[in-house]
C-alpha cells in the first residue's frame, strides 16, 4: 500500500471511528435513560 | 430621542463612576505597558511584523480587561434587572455600555500608543485608523459577550473564551492595516466588521438580558 | 431513517472505489470525505442558528434543544473536518497542519467559537435565559463564518504572499462530480440522523428530569 493509500484509509477510518464512538455514546445514554425511567416509574408507583 | 438620551445617561454613569473610582482605566494602561515589556522579549528581533503583532495582541487583551470590568457596576444582579425593567429600549443599555467600554479603551490607548511609538516604532496613520475602527468593533461585540457571561458561573474564564475567537478577525484586520502596503482593504474590512457586529449586537442584546 | 443514512453514506463510500482518481492519485479521494464533512458541518451550524432564530422569534422553548443539538452535531463535524483536513494535508504535502489552508483555519476559529458555546451553556442555569443567550451566541456564530472567511483570506495576503496551491484540481470529471454528490448527500443524511437521535436523547433527558422533579 502506498503511503498515499495509507492516509486515505486513515481518513475514512477516523470518520468511521467517530461515528462508532458516537453510537456507543448514544447507547450508553439510552441505557442511562432507561435506568432513570425505571427509577421514576418506581417513584410514581410509590407516591 | 429618549433612546439616545437613555444610552447617554447610562454611559455617563459609567464614566462618572470610573472618574471617581479610577479603577479600570489606570489598570488598563498599566496592563498594556506590562504586555509591551513582557512580550517584547517573546518576539524575534528584527521582523517588522513582530512589533505590529505585539501592538494588536496588547490591544485585544486590554480590551478584554476593560470588558471584564464592564458589568461590574451592575454585578449585583438587581441593578442589571432594574436597568432591564426600566422603561427604555434594552438595546440602549448596550449602546451606553459599549460606549463607555469604548471610551475606556480609547483613553487607555491614548496613553499606550505613544508609548508604543517610543518603545518600538511610530504607528502610521493607517494604524491609528485601524485602532479606532477596531476599538468600535471590539467594544460592540465585547459588550454583548460580557452581558452573556455576567449571568453565569466562572464568568472571568468565560468572557475571554467568548471574546477571543471573535477578536481574531479584528487582529487580522489590524495587523494587516499596520503592515500591508495597501491598508485600505484592511481598514475597509474593519469597518465592515464593525457594522455587521454592531448591528447584530444591538439587535440581539435585548434577548440576552431579559428574563 | 437509519437505512437512509446507511444507504447514503454507504453508497457514497462504495462508489468511491469505482470512479477514476485524479492526478493526485489516491489521496485525492479524501476530498470525497473531507469536503462533505465540512459542508455538513456548515449545514448543521446553520441549522442550529436557524433554530436559534426561531427560538428568539417565537419564544417557544422547544427550539432551544433543537438549536443546541444543531450546534453540537455541527461541532462534531467541524472537529472531523479538522481531522480529515489534517490527514489530507499530511497526505498531500507532508505536514499535519498548514496555516495557508484557509478553510481549515476558518474551521479552527469556528471550533474555538462553538466550543465556547458549550462553556457558555454549562455556566448558565437551565431555563429560558440560557436558551435565549445560547441562541444569540449561535447567531453570532453564523455571522462569524463569512467574516472569518474574509478575514483569513485577507490575512493570507500579508502572511503568505506566495500563491496558494490550489487543491482539488479544476478538472472535475462527471464521475467525480457524481461521486461527490452522493457522498455529500450521504454525509448530510448522516448528519441529519445524528441530529435526530441526539435531539431525541436530549428531549427524553429533559422530560425525565421534569418527571423526576414533579414526583419528588
Amino acid at each position: 500500500m502506498s503511503s498515499g493509500d495509507k492516509y486515505l484509509w486513515g481518513a475514512y477510518l477516523v470518520v468511521l471511528l467517530a461515528v462508532l464512538v458516537w453510537v456507543a455514546i448514544i447507547a450508553l445514554k439510552l441505557q442511562r435513560l432507561e435506568r432513570e425511567l425505571g427509577e421514576i416509574v418506581e417513584l410514581a408507583r410509590r407516591g | 430621542m429618549t433612546y439616545l438620551r437613555d444610552a447617554a445617561a447610562l454611559a455617563r454613569k459609567d464614566l462618572l463612576l470610573e472618574l471617581r473610582g479610577r479603577e479600570t482605566v489606570p489598570a488598563m494602561v498599566l496592563f498594556v505597558l506590562a504586555v509591551f515589556v513582557a512580550f517584547r522579549f517573546a518576539l524575534p528581533e528584527d521582523q517588522e511584523r513582530a512589533a505590529a503583532g505585539l501592538l494588536w495582541v496588547a490591544i485585544v487583551l486590554t480590551a478584554l480587561l476593560g470588558l471584564v470590568r464592564a458589568f461590574v457596576p451592575e454585578q449585583d444582579q438587581r441593578t442589571l434587572d432594574a436597568l432591564v425593567l426600566a422603561p427604555c429600549d434594552r438595546s440602549a443599555i448596550w449602546l451606553g455600555k459599549s460606549f463607555s467600554v469604548l471610551a475606556f479603551l480609547l483613553v487607555a490607548e491614548a496613553a499606550a500608543v505613544p508609548l508604543f511609538g517610543l518603545f518600538f516604532e511610530r504607528p502610521s496613520a493607517a494604524t491609528v485608523g485601524a485602532i479606532l475602527l477596531a476599538d468600535v468593533g471590539l467594544a460592540a461585540i465585547g459588550t454583548l459577550m460580557a452581558a452573556m457571561a455576567v449571568g453565569g458561573r466562572a464568568r472571568e474564564v468565560l468572557l475571554p473564551l467568548l471574546f477571543l475567537p471573535l477578536a481574531i478577525p479584528v487582529v487580522i484586520g489590524g495587523v494587516g492595516a499596520t503592515v500591508a502596503a495597501d491598508p485600505a482593504r484592511y481598514l475597509g474590512f474593519l469597518a465592515l466588521y464593525d457594522a455587521i457586529f454592531a448591528i447584530l449586537a444591538w439587535a440581539t442584546f435585548e434577548y440576552v438580558v431579559t428574563e | 431513517m437509519l437505512a437512509l443514512v446507511l444507504l447514503g453514506a454507504g453508497v457514497g463510500l462504495a462508489l468511491l472505489w469505482a470512479p477514476e482518481d485524479a492526478d493526485q492519485g489516491a489521496t485525492q479521494r479524501i476530498f470525497y470525505l473531507h469536503v462533505p464533512v465540512a459542508l455538513t458541518a456548515y449545514a448543521m451550524l446553520g441549522w442550529g442558528a436557524w433554530k436559534a432564530l426561531r427560538l428568539l422569534w417565537t419564544r417557544e422553548e422547544r427550539y432551544d434543544l433543537a438549536s443546541y443539538t444543531g450546534v453540537h452535531i455541527g461541532l462534531i463535524f467541524a472537529l472531523l473536518t479538522l481531522a480529515t483536513g489534517s490527514i489530507w494535508a499530511r497526505a498531500s504535502w507532508g505536514v499535519w497542519w498548514d496555516w495557508r489552508e484557509r478553510q481549515l483555519v476558518v474551521f479552527l476559529i469556528l471550533f474555538l467559537f462553538y466550543s465556547a458555546y458549550f462553556m457558555l451553556r454549562y455556566s448558565l442555569e437551565p431555563g429560558g435565559a440560557r436558551g435565549r443567550i445560547s441562541a444569540v451566541y449561535a447567531l453570532v456564530g453564523v455571522v462569524l463564518i463569512p467574516v472569518s472567511f474574509l478575514a483569513v483570506r485577507l490575512a493570507d495576503q500579508f502572511l503568505h504572499p506566495t500563491p496558494l496551491i490550489r487543491r482539488g484540481g479544476p478538472d472535475i470529471e462527471a464521475g467525480m462530480l457524481f461521486t461527490f454528490g452522493v457522498c455529500f448527500a450521504g454525509m448530510l443524511a448522516l448528519g441529519a440522523t445524528l441530529y435526530a437521535n441526539e435531539l431525541t436523547g436530549k428531549r427524553l433527558d429533559a422530560r425525565l428530569r421534569e418527571l423526576r422533579e414533579v414526583l419528588t
